[in-house]
């Protein structure tokens, strides 16, 4: 049998996501006071939260076939957790672009989307979250019905490739980071590809002797 | 992990002038970085810390960072009442990628670098190539402290006192021939001393270049100390160039060669991405960069909210004098 917690252990888990997610933003306001994020904390903000922005929705992508490799079926209740706080920090990082970097002076900042690639995938990649965001509810699934509902949030695998172009394109020479990034976004793929392929996964009969005996 | 005093004790342009001032507010931060340490040592536990120890303890580090240069003189021509750049954030904000590709590496990764004996060979169109010894280079001229506007093209700035002398100083010593039009400059080839340089980030070791009456213009200087004290290494030291009206990576560190040519020198960002930095790479805030705008920049004074509003980025980064080296020329084409 699949490990099962208890209701109680699931939700103490849940508690225990909101405080890990919160953690980069605390870290980031702690440094921003104390003036620990080195010389330049304003373009050290601007990076920190787009990466963590990557992390958290490769993470978000990460519930289903973890899922499915593990049976632990129970793991889909924190998927739309994790996947708000990945729109949480995308937003973040887009507000702290608008202040940070363009002091809200607009004309500059529809100048800078309509011209440059790096910055409009990017925006393109927080738009696509929007949606899925305003549909996370329980009501927008019933509304929708599950299989449209499925279909819409596939998009999120838009949102990931485009993130990761943008962090690659953002980079002036050294891609090392955004490799790991797609590294793993490829990978999450291909498990999916893999379990899709296979079809749904049927319960597992019972171990044969034969297989216990060549262990 | 970045070691800064809680509160960075900025001078103001007014008592920087004053050698008493100066003096204090080195105290001062000496002050504060030793009650950081002793308050903070476990949890800052990084080479950079280390080597700061070492240097206040080891008096045979004579010529290492953090060491006073003799008779330094203030130019009255090159300097500025713009807010200055704290010390802590000039040397751990660093682009030098034989150390490192993020900012903050340099500092911690540039204490296996020695800067003696450190030898420069200018060579190539010239009528004497020679190569001197970095202790005869600073005896060429009176040190001269600069306070210059440095424009990365990253789009943030700042502002710091530059110790050294002309660059035209240093290269007149070789007597260039008439056919030599360009200046070369290299970084120090050795991945021992320089680990950058075993990854494959750029073409090492690093080049740059400048056609010759950029060169010879006294703006462009020859760069051996910062705030006064020795150059520490992740600012170039022993010796670099600074030209204060191009953009930060035209300026090369830790130079162990010179070279006059002819033709315009392979230089290394220009062979990384050509579209993104040419070989002129002037400041100015009518070509973009392609991933962003040029108009403005962040200046780096070390507070938070003073530096969230960017500022207009100048052409030549305010260094109008340089201007008439350009007539004709179209700077958009030639970026």
């Amino acid at each position: 049998m699949p490990f099962a917690p208890k209701q109680r252990t699931l939700v103490a888990l849940k508690v225990l996501i909101w405080i890990v997610l919160f953690v980069p933003l605390a870290w980031l306001v702690y440094g921003a006071l104390t003036n620990s994020l080195g010389a330049n904390p304003q373009s050290e903000i601007e990076h920190q939260t787009g990466e963590w922005t990557l992390r958290i929705l490769l993470l978000s992508l990460a519930v289903t076939p973890l899922r499915r490799l593990t049976k632990w079926n129970w793991l889909i209740r924190f998927r739309r957790l994790v996947g708000l706080f990945a729109f949480f920090y995308a937003s973040l990082h887009f507000f702290v672009y608008l202040w940070f970097d363009q002091n809200f002076v607009w004309s500059s900042i529809l100048a800078d989307i309509a011209k440059r690639r790096f910055i409009y995938v990017g925006f393109a990649a927080w738009l696509t979250l929007v949606p899925l965001a305003f549909t996370s509810t329980a009501a927008s699934i019933r509304k929708l019905g599950g299989k449209r509902w499925n279909l819409l949030h596939r998009v999120v695998y838009i949102t990931a490739v485009l993130g990761i172009i943008h962090f690659w394109w953002g980079q002036k020479s050294d891609h090392t980071d955004p490799i790991i990034f797609g590294s793993i976004l490829s990978a999450l793929f291909a498990l999916r590809i893999w379990y899709n392929f296979r079809g749904t996964p049927r319960p597992s009969p019972a171990p044969r002797p034969a297989v216990t005996a060549a262990n | 992990m970045l070691i800064r005093s809680r509160k960075p004790s900025d001078p103001l342009s007014s008592e920087i002038t004053s050698q008493s001032a100066y003096e204090e507010w080195r105290q001062q931060k000496t002050v504060s970085r030793r009650a950081f340490l002793g308050g903070t040592l476990a949890l800052a536990g990084t080479a950079l810390v280390g080597e700061r120890l070492l240097e206040m303890s080891s008096p045979s580090h004579a010529v290492s960072a953090g060491t006073k240069l003799p008779n330094v003189q203030k130019s009255s021509k090159y300097t500025t009442d713009e807010k200055q750049t704290p010390y802590s954030a000039a040397t751990t904000y660093n682009n030098f990628y034989e150390f490192g590709t993020d900012k903050v590496d340099p500092a911690k990764n540039a204490g296996a670098l020695k800067t003696r004996p450190w030898t420069v060979t200018i060579e190539g169109d010239v009528q004497k190539p020679k190569t001197l010894d970095i202790d005869a280079i600073m005896k060429l001229a009176p040190l001269e402290e600069r306070i210059i506007r440095h424009r990365c093209v990253e789009g943030w700035s700042m502002v710091k006192p530059m110790d050294g002398f002309s660059l035209s100083t240093l290269l007149k010593q070789v007597e260039p021939l008439g056919k030599a039009k360009y200046v070369q400059f290299l970084t120090l080839d050795d991945p021992k001393l320089l680990p950058g340089e075993r990854s494959r980030t750029l073409d090492w070791p690093y080049s740059e270049g400048l056609r010759l009456d950029e060169a010879m213009h006294p703006l462009a200087m020859v760069v051996l100390g910062l705030y006064g004290e020795y150059l520490p290494n992740q600012n170039g030291a022993p010796i670099r160039v600074h030209v204060p009206w191009k953009y930060g990576f035209k300026s090369a560190k830790s130079i162990s060669k010179i070279r006059f040519v002819e033709k315009q020198p392979k230089t290394a960002w220009n062979t990384e991405a050509p579209q993104e930095y040419g070989f002129y790479s002037n400041v100015n805030p009518d070509v973009d960069h392609p991933r962003w705008s040029q108009k403005t920049e962040r200046r780096i004074t070390g507070s938070f909210l003073g530096d969230l509003k960017r500022i207009p980025t100048r052409m030549f980064n305010g260094y109008d004098e340089v201007a008439s080296l350009y007539s004709g020329m179209d700077l958009k084409k030639n970026y």
